[in-house]
């Protein structure tokens, strides 16, 4: 590769680029920003993703290949990509004052959670098994540390040593499922398996072990059920603010791959693994909801939501063999990351107000009487309560009808009615903290924070306000489908 | 249509206009709760005016639907969806029913509601919105949308201001109807991914949904419809809801929310499914006149006022579906004024109920007794508005249900004057429950010392109940302005499943 050859090709991941050596360069300078102008680093990694976002929205409308086909830049990778950036750009909001609140403040934090942004854009745009790989490590390592960053507290640590326990366990089986496939196919290059596949040079049931292996790796990293063990706990023990980053993040690093692999290159697999996918969407979607109903921390019911909207996503897998529906099917997953993403922060954001040191002020019953008190912030929680639940007219029941839609589209009404039925049942411990915030007396104390203040209210109005004029993100998700997938 | 025609449909405005009184309350001091109250008043009774305007454009003699909005919405890889409303002989009477209704109960909680009175006036409004809008969307994802979005004010409430046990109703309330509406949001994308459009009109225009697949959409339809009524044995939530909900909250859950179930059965059930209609028709009947009497029989057995206003709803409601699926002339139109007079009068006796208990605040019939000699204005009017529900001829009741028997008696689809028969039985058990209730209240001495000291009704009270009687009488003397605004329409419904079911017939 010449010189010109490799500038064309990092012209094409700009924003992947400069994500990383901004957080290189600000591991550098962050040296020189004393302890309490650590406002200044948190800024700087601001300015560096939005100058990234930046970047990626100009690249609208490429579609083409980098490094010899390992990287595609396409819809699919720029709607994540400015997926994840917007939600780094929350995570830094969420971060700064409660950072210092639980005096935790330092510059490693924003250089780490820049790292693991880039790992999850280089999520979105790998189309070759060892650059998912490579990946997957580089949004988790990261995000493990995050998690015990409220070191030398007990739950943070704990959070830190499970999550990369399990986590490095999950690479493990990754890695093994790459070289399985690698075994049967010869290939790594997901475009490479799929035209040996249709040559048929593979051998199909080595290709089987393989993709189930990769599956339950990346199972671990969206937190499907049975590979959700790690989550509660993780969520609960690391900080909030981390919590909610990675909520949103890992999901989409984790899908970002799912789908990317399973509709590129397994597609063959289909007769077996839809099965498999439907056991795996309805056991996550069951198990999150029901387990959610006994929790009485905010953090574990959320932890235990966010498996069962992990669920909800995984059903747009499971026809991922019928090419008719698929376009469908994968836009309704990207467009259910997104609702996922404004409900998860506008949850998150409220729960961090209400926080304080010690992990007191976590659980449901301390939301008592917030309506009273706060009316505006428990206004906002309700509205996430009620869109997770996906009542209208909220994103969350947009997107939880599109991706019905596609489910039943497939031809799978049997869960499609799974999933309403559990939605019902998700609809009793939202509403118990709906319940708490306006029907039973209480003094909460809320902590000043403007820029969470600033995020909690323009995830609230957004879930109203794109719930009902969703058309633009609707159309987005199914271009950024067809550019991928056609 | 350009931009100024969209917002000066009627429908529109008379849809979204009670949002311009939640927007000038959001801006008021929540101390300053007059000005609040007059503000929801003003604004829901302005949305009343303008549904009296959408009245006089409306052409009876037009069974079509009329001053159609129709604008795409959502239009993007394979959804056909749009913002579609419109108003036909069906819906006109419930719309002006909601409008008629809102700012008399609101009227009703100006001393009741003393609490957080501006999110009351908030959640109040935007109930509006939802249920003209379920009225008006003829669009299964915007019904979708209204008709899961009434709710959540709903909800609020009953569990912010409702009684003792007010949370667990508000929760057995949202889960409840939940559990209907979301199987019947199965049917709505199954029906959208089959017929390619979610526009009822195209879907019944289109007529190919085979028979027993019309039969699955209907149980679906029906689970969402049959809750919300409630058809008996799903009616287990209403005592509670409305026993905690406070007055106002009740009067518009027996007034409107529960026509919201016997409408989508009129609206989308009877219109797109109608082989399936014509095939259930009968198994419908039977659970109605279960309800009929089954409703009538709990009454009698409360000793809670509330409760027994609660239970005669399950039994009138029984009425109305008897009617609505006697699929006739008569039935339908009897089932259509039969919800309007239900609205009207199980509104004013929950009116009339909440009087009583903020003066008292108990319900227990035992704890009153000779009420005639001390609070005679009210005895009078209470009087009226019992003997309206009992169906007493020349009072609006009457002629709904004798609509309706006329059309149960006579119909070819029931086919046979049996379910006719049992219900005129539940016109006697009426009387019977609703006369004890009267007589318990008022008649006989007064034998507790706190009831010596009840004040009469003031003015405002008498202003809340007077519209709801000139109703009563109106209907009840003259009913024939209201037949003819559905006529049109109903005869076409008819007709339709007439023709329908004949060709699926084999």
């Amino acid at each position: 590769m010449t010189l010109a050859e490799l500038a064309a090709n990092l012209a094409k991941i700009l924003p992947l680029v400069v994500v990383i050596l901004w957080a290189c360069v600000l591991l550098l300078v962050d040296l020189f920003v004393p302890k309490e102008r650590k406002a200044w680093t948190a800024i700087l990694a601001a300015v560096g993703m939005i100058v990234a976002l930046g970047l990626s929205i100009t690249q609208t409308g490429m579609n083409s290949e980098a490094f010899g086909g390992m990287i595609v830049v396409d819809g699919f990778a720029q709607f994540l990509t400015i997926l994840v950036l917007g939600s780094g750009l929350v995570a830094v909001m969420l971060s700064y004052d409660y950072l210092t609140r639980l005096d935790i403040q330092r510059g490693e934090y924003y250089v780490l959670l820049m790292f693991s942004i880039s790992g999850m854009i280089l999520m979105a745009l790998a189309a070759d098994l060892i650059v998912i790989f490579l990946a997957l490590e580089l949004l988790s390592i990261p995000l493990y540390v995050l998690a015990g960053f409220a070191r030398p507290q007990p739950a943070s640590e704990e959070a830190a040593i499970k999550y990369f326990l399990l986590g490095a366990f999950a690479s493990g089986f990754v890695v093994y499922g790459v070289a399985i496939v690698f075994g049967a196919s010869g290939q790594t290059g997901l475009n490479n398996i799929f035209q040996g596949i249709q040559g048929g040079s593979v051998d199909l049931a080595l290709l089987a072990v393989g993709a189930a292996l990769i599956l339950v790796g990346l199972g671990f990293k969206v937190a499907a059920v049975p590979f959700h063990m790690w989550t509660p706990d993780v969520y609960e023990g690391a900080p909030s603010s981390v919590t909610a980053f990675m909520a949103v993040g890992a999901k989409i690093g984790g899908f970002a791959a799912l789908l990317r692999i399973f509709v590129s290159s397994f597609g063959v697999l289909a007769v077996d693994f839809t099965a498999v996918l439907w056991g795996l969407a309805v056991l996550t979607i069951i198990l999150g909801n029901v387990v959610a109903i006994a929790q009485k921390n905010i953090k574990r019911m959320l932890a235990y939501s966010s498996i069962a909207q992990a669920g909800f996503i995984l059903m747009a897998l499971v026809p991922y063999g019928q090419e008719d529906v698929i376009g469908d099917a994968v836009a309704a997953a990207l467009f259910y990351l997104l609702a996922y993403a404004f409900m998860n922060f506008a949850a998150w954001a409220v729960v961090i107000t209400l926080e304080k040191a010690e992990g007191k002020g976590l659980a449901i019953e301390d939301y008592a009487g917030m309506g009273r008190k706060y009316p505006i912030l428990a206004a906002i929680m309700t509205i996430a309560m009620l869109s997770f639940t996906g009542v209208p007219p909220t994103l969350g029941f947009v997107g939880k009808f599109y991706l019905f839609r596609a489910v039943i589209d497939g031809g799978f009404v049997g869960l499609a009615l799974i999933g309403v039925l559990t939605s019902l049942v998700s609809a009793y411990y939202y509403l118990r903290v709906v319940v708490n915030m306006y029907m039973r007396p209480g003094e909460p104390v809320v902590q000043r924070d403007n820029w969470v203040y600033l995020t909690a209210a323009v995830a609230g109005i957004g879930i109203i306000v794109l719930g009902i004029f969703s058309l633009p993100l609707l159309t987005w998700a199914a271009k950024a489908t067809m550019s991928a997938f056609s | 249509m350009n931009f100024l025609d969209f917002l000066l449909n009627p429908l529109n405005l008379v849809t979204f206009f009670p949002l311009v009184g939640v927007l000038v309350i959001l801006f008021i001091n929540r101390e300053n709760s007059n000005a609040i109250r007059w503000i929801a008043l003003i604004a829901s009774t302005l949305t009343f005016g303008i549904s009296l305007w959408m009245l006089v454009l409306f052409n009876p003699a037009d069974p079509d639907l009329q001053m159609v909005v129709n604008i795409p919405w959502i239009q993007v890889a394979g959804w056909e969806i749009s913002y579609f409303l419109g108003i036909d002989g069906l819906s006109i009477l419930l719309v002006l029913l909601t409008t008629f209704l809102t700012p008399i109960s609101i009227l009703s909680t100006w001393t009741a509601v003393e609490e957080r009175v501006k999110e009351f006036m908030l959640f109040f409004l935007l109930l509006e919105v939802g249920m003209v809008g379920v009225f008006l969307s003829l669009d299964l994802f915007l019904f979708y949308i209204f008709w899961e979005f009434t709710l959540v004010p709903m909800y609020f409430l009953i569990g912010i201001w409702g009684g003792p046990n007010r949370v667990y109703a508000a929760i057995k309330f949202f889960l409840y109807t939940m559990a209907g509406s979301i199987l019947m949001l199965l049917a709505i994308l199954w029906l959208g991914i089959s017929q390619g459009t979610f526009s009822v009109p195209e879907i019944i225009a289109a007529g190919v949904i085979p028979g027993d697949i019309q039969l699955w959409l209907f149980l679906a339809f029906a689970a969402a419809f049959a809750i919300k009524v409630p058809m008996w044995p799903l009616h287990s939530w209403l005592p509670d809801a409305h026993v905690e909900a406070p007055t106002a909250g009740s009067v518009i859950l027996a007034g409107v929310l529960l026509k919201m179930g016997t409408y989508g059965f009129l609206r989308f059930n009877l219109s797109m499914f109608p082989e399936a209609s014509v095939r259930l028709a009968p198994w419908i009947a039977v659970l109605a006149v279960i309800g009929i009497i089954y409703g009538a029989m709990v009454s009698y057995a409360q000793k809670d006022v509330k409760k027994l206003v609660a239970y005669s709803s399950v039994s009138h409601l029984g009425f109305v579906m008897l009617g609505l699926f006697a699929i006739n002339l008569q039935g339908i139109e009897g089932g259509i004024l039969q919800m309007i007079n239900h609205g009207i009068s199980t509104g004013a006796l929950f009116l009339v109920v909440g009087m009583i208990y903020e003066r008292r605040h108990t319900r227990d019939m035992d704890s009153f007794g000779g009420l005639w000699k001390v609070m005679p204005v009210y005895a009078v009017l209470t009087l009226i508005v019992t003997l309206s529900s009992m169906g007493l001829p020349g009072l609006n009741g009457f002629v709904g249900e004798f609509t309706i028997l006329l059309g149960a008696f006579g119909s070819k689809v029931l086919n046979t004057p049996w379910f006719a028969a049992l219900a005129a039985i539940g016109i006697i058990l009426a009387a019977v429950y609703l006369l004890y209730m009267f007589q318990k209240l008022f008649l006989g001495p007064v034998d507790k010392e706190e009831n010596r000291v009840l004040m009469d009704m003031n003015l405002r009270e008498i202003v809340t109940l007077v519209p709801l009687l000139i109703f009563i009488f109106w209907i009840g003397l003259y009913p024939s302005p209201f037949f003819n605004l559905m006529e049109a329409s109903v005869a076409k419904l008819v007709e339709n499943i007439q023709v329908a079911a004949m060709a699926g017939l084999p």
